[in-house]
């Protein structure tokens, strides 16, 4: 099986085709013009993951509360997460990097506030 | 009428304002003053929420807010006021500004240097001349931005976007997120003008279509949006009789551009580039108008908000050199966009430049493996060579000091040679 | 909702205000019924903006008889109102032969309805006058008495100036039926409820025929004549202080070129009949059209200077001309129909007879007293330096500029939504503010706006509209990935 990848690190945008194996596992990788290329394209195909940034309503707040993930979590969970956003209760005051959700969905990542809100 | 005097005055605390005050005030200089006409410093980060800035300057990624608030707490911790919801009204070549806010009025401030820094706005639907309804429904990608990220209001539930800059493409993850249904991405070129990375992850993680080479050629909908034409064009960019395709909307983003906002420098007197739509400055950053600098996306449209701060604190630092006297008279050097090359800054350069002179441009069109040559009168004195050009990111060449080295002036042309 | 009047105005375009106006003079109750959710939004908007001098119309016509009457009224009542008003003179331009005899023509034309001071003039000073034209003119006819106005705000002033002296207007509410009752009145059936008066006017616009083909037996037939427009910036050079025109055709005045009382440049318009009188859409075949035919006339026009495009309809009678007046066989109904170009010019004296008929009718009384329509402070974009230090102290919401492009405050947004006939949406404060109306068009002031207007009016965010109707700016509040349908519904 063949996956085409689009390398993201430079202006450069290799068209990577990736190899994989039945179970998945990368065989190889070509079209990359640099190393940092094909670690790229391994991870994409492997365990592709996402910082995620969002706005979530805060209560008496009119302007919302922009949060992020601490570190980037698996692409997949993109929608669970979102998802667990959405039942978030906040209230005033927030800073920014307070924990709003700590370890969102067993990933290791919290939720924090990127901005402070008074 | 309330009058002032301030040693510099800086109008706009977006990230180029706030940079050139923190370098002002570092390199000596008491007495600044920002005026913001938000009701709070941090400009158009404020709604960029996503994260990616700060990779350069910082060496770590922050999300906008982050990036606004670490200049914020510097300028804070510096003890430089900021005045917000304040808008300056003009700037006159003898460096007098108006301003006018609720809390202090009308205001008279006379400064021994300005610092322009109000950053840009984006194309509006008029600028396309796209035929069709007057409905609602229809928004700037970046009024779509503030109404999500600082309003909390969703704009619309079936989204199209026209034009692949990188406001369009991180509303279209932004809508996703939020609950909404992006269509497509059209974008009139044969390239996108955004980083790949945007489009990897804000369109490609979400499975929406991009279409390069086409275009909005109607909009229906007697009150809300209810649906746009969507056109191939051909290499004049003319849209395609029969390629129509047709997409029930409710909202339609325009990401089509961003123009310098020059009404104030331009009623200063200050001439206007034509390529950069923003004030023609020497190197360093020093208008038409002695004491008068610009910087920032005013002066020209940036990609990376890294690259502003970094102009802006070269800006602040002159309007610095400039208050204390230490400017001294010169000739200038001409510098001249060649093949290839659109809107080179600065346009011209003081012969007695003693530093490096970081000369930034955006190439015409994509080019692989080619080198940006800078000549001085038809000889060549620096090269540049790069596996890509490209029209959506910047690009730079830095002469050093002995590359100018008995130029005193005449004409440096920059141009990209292709291999 | 069910209402009587003494007098029931169907449209409140620019002709429909100026009856309110002069019958709100008399004793007698008056309703306007109005489809759209603000005043002057038909052609009143879409229009070139110009005070015709009147010497296209053909002599002894209505046309001609209400356009140099409506003409002459409009200095002294522009002044009254504070509506901006120039009278900066006109150009019709000829290209070749055929173009100087339609010019001769016109002279002619003109002199016998009376206009004063034509002249044809030859290319040099042609071109002398208006340096930006383009160098193939051959000759032109010289029209001193043309004027521009800004349409909308004629008909906002006449409407708050109605309004002060008791005309009620009721918006929204499009006409779904008219008919004569057994005693003689008339009842008229809207969305919202009916109404029954003793005289019915008929300023109904782009669909004036019909309304009168469910009240008379002769029929009348509207042609639906639509035009596009291109609108400049302001801010860019202004090279043309006279309108520009070109010779007339059967369909129309011809594309012109001419700056509007705010100083942007209005090209236009096209002549399109079409079926549907409420499309108001452009074409891609229209806009090319306005260029090319306005390039000819400047051959310097760029499109970048371009802000925005619209079109108006035009209601245009097979018969080719006004009718004004009583309506054989239905006594108390009374009709302004077929009010195209130089409908705008007319419209005052439309107003001053159509009410004096409706008057005599009804054996109406003036009122002792009218309540003068209070003057509007001057727009800050145009105030002075002490001006504006003055109203900033008066009003510190003067401090905070809502609009960046041309620099409308919040205090004058304010006084928008609060006038006589007020704004609600975000078009209606922008023709009356200008506010969203320069170069960035809304994109940084239109949250701000809805946020004014919500707070104004008591109403959430999400019901703030662009236009009225179902034009809402946003579709609701923050949602989530995958639940948005639970949120939105």
């Amino acid at each position: 099986m063949e996956r085409m990848i689009t390398c993201i690190n430079c202006p450069v945008g290799c068209r990577m085709t990736v190899a994989l194996s039945e179970s998945g596992e990368v065989v190889s990788v070509t079209g990359n013009t640099c190393p940092r290329g094909a670690a790229y394209a391994r991870q994409e195909c492997t365990l592709p993951e996402r910082m995620i940034t969002a706005v979530i309503p805060v209560e008496g707040s009119p302007v919302p509360l922009s949060v992020k993930t601490s570190k980037p979590v698996p692409k997949s969970l993109i929608p669970e997460v979102m998802r667990e956003l959405g039942h978030v209760h906040v209230s005033l005051p927030v800073s920014a990097g307070q924990v709003i959700l700590g370890n969102v969905l067993e990933t290791g990542s919290d939720i924090v506030a990127t901005r402070n809100l008074r | 009428m309330n009058e002032r005097f301030v040693n510099i005055l800086i109008v706009g605390a977006g990230p180029a304002g706030l940079a050139a005050a923190i370098s002002a005030r570092e390199n000596g200089i008491t007495s600044i003053l920002i005026v913001e006409r938000e009701n709070e410093p941090g400009g158009i980060l404020r709604q960029c929420i996503h994260n990616g800035f700060g990779l350069h300057r910082f060496k770590e990624e922050l999300t906008g807010p982050e990036y606004a608030q670490r200049d914020i707490d510097r300028v804070t911790e510096l003890g430089i006021p900021v005045e917000c919801s304040t808008m300056v009204l003009s700037v006159s070549p003898d460096l007098t500004v108006t301003c006018i806010s609720s809390s202090k009025g009308f205001q008279v401030i006379h400064a021994k240097a300005v610092v322009l820094a109000m950053g840009c706005r984006e194309r509006p639907r008029g600028a396309l001349c796209t035929p069709g309804t007057r409905c609602a429904g229809i928004y700037s990608a970046g009024t779509a931005q503030r109404f999500v990220n600082l309003e909390g209001c969703m704009p619309g539930k079936r989204v199209v976007i026209l034009g692949s800059g990188d406001i369009g493409l991180i509303m279209a993850r932004r809508m996703t997120l939020q609950g909404a249904k992006v269509l497509a991405c059209v974008e009139i070129m044969p390239y996108s003008s955004g980083l790949n990375r945007n489009i990897v992850q804000c369109l490609e993680d979400y499975d929406i279509p991009l279409y390069l080479s086409h275009t909005v050629t109607d909009i229906r909908g007697r009150e809300r949006l209810e649906g746009v034409t969507v056109s191939a064009v051909d290499e004049n960019r003319m849209p395609v009789p029969g390629t129509e395709i047709e997409f029930d909307c409710d909202t339609l983003l325009l990401s089509c551009g961003l123009i310098p906002e020059n009404e104030l420098t331009s009623a200063a007197g200050i001439a206007i580039s034509p390529a950069t739509s923003g004030a023609i400055v020497d190197e360093t950053f020093c208008t038409g108008v002695p004491g008068i600098f610009a910087c920032g996306n005013v002066l020209h449209v940036h990609d990376l908000v890294d690259y502003v701060s970094d102009e802006s604190f070269k800006a602040g630092a002159a309007a610095a050199a400039y208050v204390r006297g230490g400017r001294t008279e010169s000739s200038f050097i001409a510098v001249r966009d060649g093949d290839g090359v659109r809107g080179t800054v600065p346009q011209k350069i003081r012969a007695a430049a003693d530093q490096p002179v970081s000369l930034m441009f955006r190439p015409a069109a994509v080019y692989r493996n080619s080198a940006a040559v800078v000549d001085w009168d038809g000889k060549e004195i620096c090269r540049k060579k790069a596996m890509i050009f490209t029209p959506g990111e910047m690009a730079l060449v830095t002469l050093k000091a002995e590359d100018l080295r008995g130029i005193s002036g005449g004409t440096l042309t920059v141009r990209i040679e292709r291999s | 909702m069910r209402s009587e009047s003494d007098i029931l105005i169907i449209g409140s375009g620019i002709t429909g205000c100026a009856v309110a106006r002069e019958l709100s003079r008399y004793n007698a109750s008056v309703i306007v019924l109005e489809r759209e959710s603000d005043v002057a939004e038909g052609a009143t908007k879409a229009n070139s903006g110009i005070v015709h001098a009147g010497y296209d119309a053909f002599p002894g016509t209505r046309k001609a008889r209400y356009n140099i009457l409506g003409a002459s009224m409009y200095p002294a009542l522009c002044k009254e109102l504070g509506v901006p008003y120039r009278r900066n003179g006109a150009l019709v331009i000829g290209f070749d032969e055929a173009d100087r005899a339609t010019i001769e023509n016109l002279l002619a034309r003109g002199k016998a309805n009376g206009v004063r001071g034509l002249e044809i003039l030859e290319r040099d000073e042609a071109l002398r006058l208006e340096p930006a034209l383009s160098p193939d003119v051959l000759c032109a006819l010289s029209v001193p008495e043309s004027a521009i106005v800004s349409p909308y705000e004629m008909a906002f002033a006449l409407a708050d100036d109605a309004a002060l002296n008791g005309v009620s207007f009721r918006f929204n509410e499009p006409v779904r039926d008219v008919s004569a009752l057994p005693d003689g009145r008339y009842a008229v059936v809207t969305d919202a409820g009916s109404c029954v008066c003793r005289v019915l006017i008929n300023c109904a616009g782009a669909s004036g025929a019909e309304i009168h083909n469910r009240l008379s037996s002769e029929r009348l037939e509207m042609v639906h004549r639509r035009g596009q427009y291109y609108l400049l910036d302001r801010a860019d050079p202004q090279p043309f202080t006279r309108t520009v025109f070109q010779c007339p055709s059967v369909m129309g005045k011809g594309v012109l070129v001419t700056p509007t009382v705010h100083g942007n440049l209005l090209l236009g318009p096209t002549a399109e009949d079409i079926d549907d009188p409420l499309d108001t859409a452009t074409t891609a075949g229209g806009l090319s059209e306005v260029l090319a035919k306005a390039f000819r006339t400047w051959p310097g026009l760029s499109v970048r200077s371009n802000i925005t495009n619209f079109s108006g309809i035009r209601a245009h009678l097979t018969g080719d001309d006004f009718i004004v007046g009583p309506c054989d066989g239905c006594p108390g109904y009374f009709e302004a129909i077929g009010i195209e170009s130089p409908g705008l010019s007319s419209a005052p004296a439309i107003g001053a007879e159509l009410s004096g008929m409706v008057a005599a009718w009804l054996h109406l009384s003036r009122k002792e007293k009218t309540v003068p329509l209070p003057r509007r402070p001057k727009p800050f974009h145009d105030m002075t330096d002490e001006e504006r230090a003055r109203a900033v102290q008066a009003d510190p919401s003067y401090g905070q500029i809502v609009c960046r492009c041309e620099t409308v405050t919040e205090a004058e947004i304010r006084a928008a939504i609060r006038r006589p006939v007020g704004a609600y949406s975000i078009d209606a404060v922008k023709r009356r503010t200008r506010a969203g109306m320069g170069r960035c068009q809304g994109g940084f002031c239109m949250p701000r706006v809805a946020a004014i207007i919500a707070e104004e009016t008591g109403l959430p965010l999400q019901e703030i509209t662009k236009n009225g109707g179902a034009s809402r700016l946003l579709s609701g509040t923050l949602s989530s990935f995958g639940k948005e349908n639970a949120d939105h519904e």
